[in-house]
């Protein structure tokens, strides 16, 4: 089995922060596959150093059977990335950003047919001709789609693709990514730090809080590996003795002002918890999210940070003893 | 041949924008255009040097100034495409740096070099009269030194992070470039202590070439500016080169 990105104890170290921790990853060819943690877990810089814009501290990894560190241009000429942040030029038209990308990636067989075909993908034939300034949001994102499928890469990177998005785009842009697997044979690597984005269009997902891979699996698998239902009760004092006595009760999590159960069979023992946990606000059962599965590896919610900025900005905010 | 196709893009998208930009095209004119009419006219009224009128004078210099502000200015603006990430686009392409860089320069320099072009035209309803031959001589000049500051302008971009530092580089190295080039008096008026700024400015020898071949009112031998200037550019590229390979 040839997988289109393996890594070997990948590592990259801004002086003491530790971005992306010994990685050991393979991505099938064909998949969709998710590398799904809160800001700064070292998503976007595990993508940099796929991409070779960044070098690896230690450690090595095979793109499309290339060697990131010892052939850097085979591997950037069989991949197409989409970066978290536009980076379409936009005084120019979507024609024109697509054409820049063929000259720039070499496409020379039918580059105009090409453009063509990858505008025809996402929609935007009639757009064409219009400065990228005059696009909404989504007509960027989707353009950013085509650029970064032109050179018919084998591999495409996408950093964060619906971040900034509102919900309606978002499913949209879903929906082009969906077919994108279906139309061209490509892998798709997807980071993201919203949990209903890794669950529709993930075939797997790794988990990955600093730096480290904390779980890898299937989305369903992930979430029917928790065993059971999702008992969450609010409340600031449980009386968490008598919980873990209960055997049927696989994991308890604590946060802040809640208490989060996974339990086989809710239905059936909810009376004999709520009975000895003491005082509560509420109580919601629930079959399990990947919010759930995130929170029973790392022991701490996935949270949507005020900062959405750059890789660098976000590594400053950690330094700063976040 | 991949190569070569990644520099004509590189070169067409600064073609593209600077056909857009019609505004900046414009603005930049502006400014020298003040200069020659309002403070070459006002002082040219009362002053002559080097035996032609101020006004005339200055022009050579006023040229410079146009290329150099629009050359060093256009280099900074990398600094804006790394932020908005585009530069992110063209760094990950599968081409060598030194394509990447020699586009951005090649597409800057012909930006600078239509302005400066657009300044010459100006230079005949101002009345200096120059032949084909002394065009052409003074066109290899404008190339050289807007060469040369692109690449200045590309090496100090590629090592800002922010667009914040932008006003510092104005202040201790534009204008000082301008200032101490000779554009508004003949050097040799200067005290000696300023004189030595004089000399190690690149700039003076481009405005010193460009009034020999414009004017004919040279203070050093022309192959003296094009050596120095010549050489000052190729440092420049070289250096250019090499930071544009170190950058992330």
């Amino acid at each position: 089995m040839t997988y289109a990105v393996e890594t070997e104890n990948l590592t990259k170290r801004y002086d003491d922060l530790l971005a992306v921790d010994t990685l050991n990853i393979q991505i099938k060819e064909g998949e969709i596959f998710g590398l799904l943690g809160p800001n700064g877990a070292g998503k976007t810089t595990t993508l940099s150093m796929l991409s070779t814009l960044l070098k690896p501290t230690s450690g090595s990894a095979r793109v499309n059977d290339f060697n990131i560190i010892t052939q850097p241009a085979k591997v950037r000429q069989s991949i197409g990335i989409v970066f978290q942040d536009p980076s379409s030029d936009d005084i120019l038209t979507g024609w024109e950003n697509l054409y820049l990308h063929a000259l720039m990636f070499g496409v020379n067989k039918d580059r105009k047919k090409r453009i063509d075909y990858v505008l025809g993908l996402v929609d935007l034939r009639e757009r064409a001709n219009d400065i990228v300034k005059k696009y909404s949001g989504g007509m960027r994102r989707r353009l950013e789609l085509a650029r970064g499928l032109l050179h018919n890469p084998r591999v495409l990177f996408l950093d964060e693709p619906t971040l900034g998005l509102d919900p309606q785009t978002r499913e949209h842009i879903w929906q082009y990514i969906e077919n994108l697997v279906k139309t061209e044979k490509v892998t798709i690597i997807i980071t993201t730090h919203y949990m209903e984005e890794a669950d529709r269009l993930c075939n797997r997902i790794a988990i990955i809080d600093h730096g480290r891979v904390v779980a890898l699996d299937s989305p369903s698998t992930l979430k029917s590996k928790l065993g059971g239902e999702v008992i969450k009760l609010q409340t600031r004092s449980p009386n968490l003795d008598q919980i873990n006595k209960l055997d049927y009760i696989s994991s308890v999590k604590q946060t802040e002002n809640a208490v989060i159960l996974t339990v086989k069979d809710a239905s059936t023992h909810l009376q004999e918890i709520l009975s000895k946990v003491g005082r509560i606000e509420s109580v919601e059962v629930r079959t399990p999210t990947l919010n759930d599965v995130f929170l029973h590896y790392t022991g701490h919610e996935i949270r949507e940070e005020a900062g959405e900025g750059g890789m660098m900005e976000r590594i400053a905010q950690l330094r700063r003893g976040n | 041949m991949g190569e070569l196709e990644g520099f004509y893009a590189l070169w067409y998208r600064e073609i593209k924008v600077f056909t857009r930009e019609k505004s900046r095209v414009v603005s930049s004119l502006v400014t020298p255009l003040l200069w020659i009419i309002v403070f070459g006219g006002g002082l040219g009224s009362a002053v002559s040097v080097a035996g032609v009128n101020y006004q005339v004078f200055i022009f050579p210099g006023i040229l410079s100034m146009t290329i150099l502000f629009s050359s060093v200015f256009f280099g900074l603006y990398i600094v804006w495409d790394k932020k908005i990430d585009f530069f992110k686009e063209v760094l990950v392409a599968p081409l060598s740096r030194t394509t990447i860089f020699a586009g951005k320069m090649v597409g800057g320099s012909i930006d600078s070099l239509i302005q400066g072009c657009g300044m010459l035209l100006f230079g005949l309803i101002l009345g200096v009269k120059y032949s084909i031959l002394n065009v052409l001589g003074a066109l290899v000049f404008m190339l050289l030194l807007a060469a040369a500051l692109v690449s200045l302008g590309l090496i100090i971009g590629s090592n800002m992070e922010s667009v914040e530092g932008f006003q510092l580089i104005i202040s201790f190295l534009v204008f000082p470039m301008f200032f101490f080039s000779g554009a508004l008096f003949p050097i040799g008026n200067l005290p000696h202590y300023l004189l030595a700024f004089t000399v190690l400015d690149p700039v003076t020898y481009g405005v010193d070439g460009l009034r020999g071949l414009l004017l004919g009112t040279a203070q050093l031998p022309i192959l003296i500016d094009l050596a120095v200037l010549g050489g000052f550019a190729a440092i420049m590229i070289g250096v250019g080169t090499w930071s544009f390979k170190r950058l992330k």
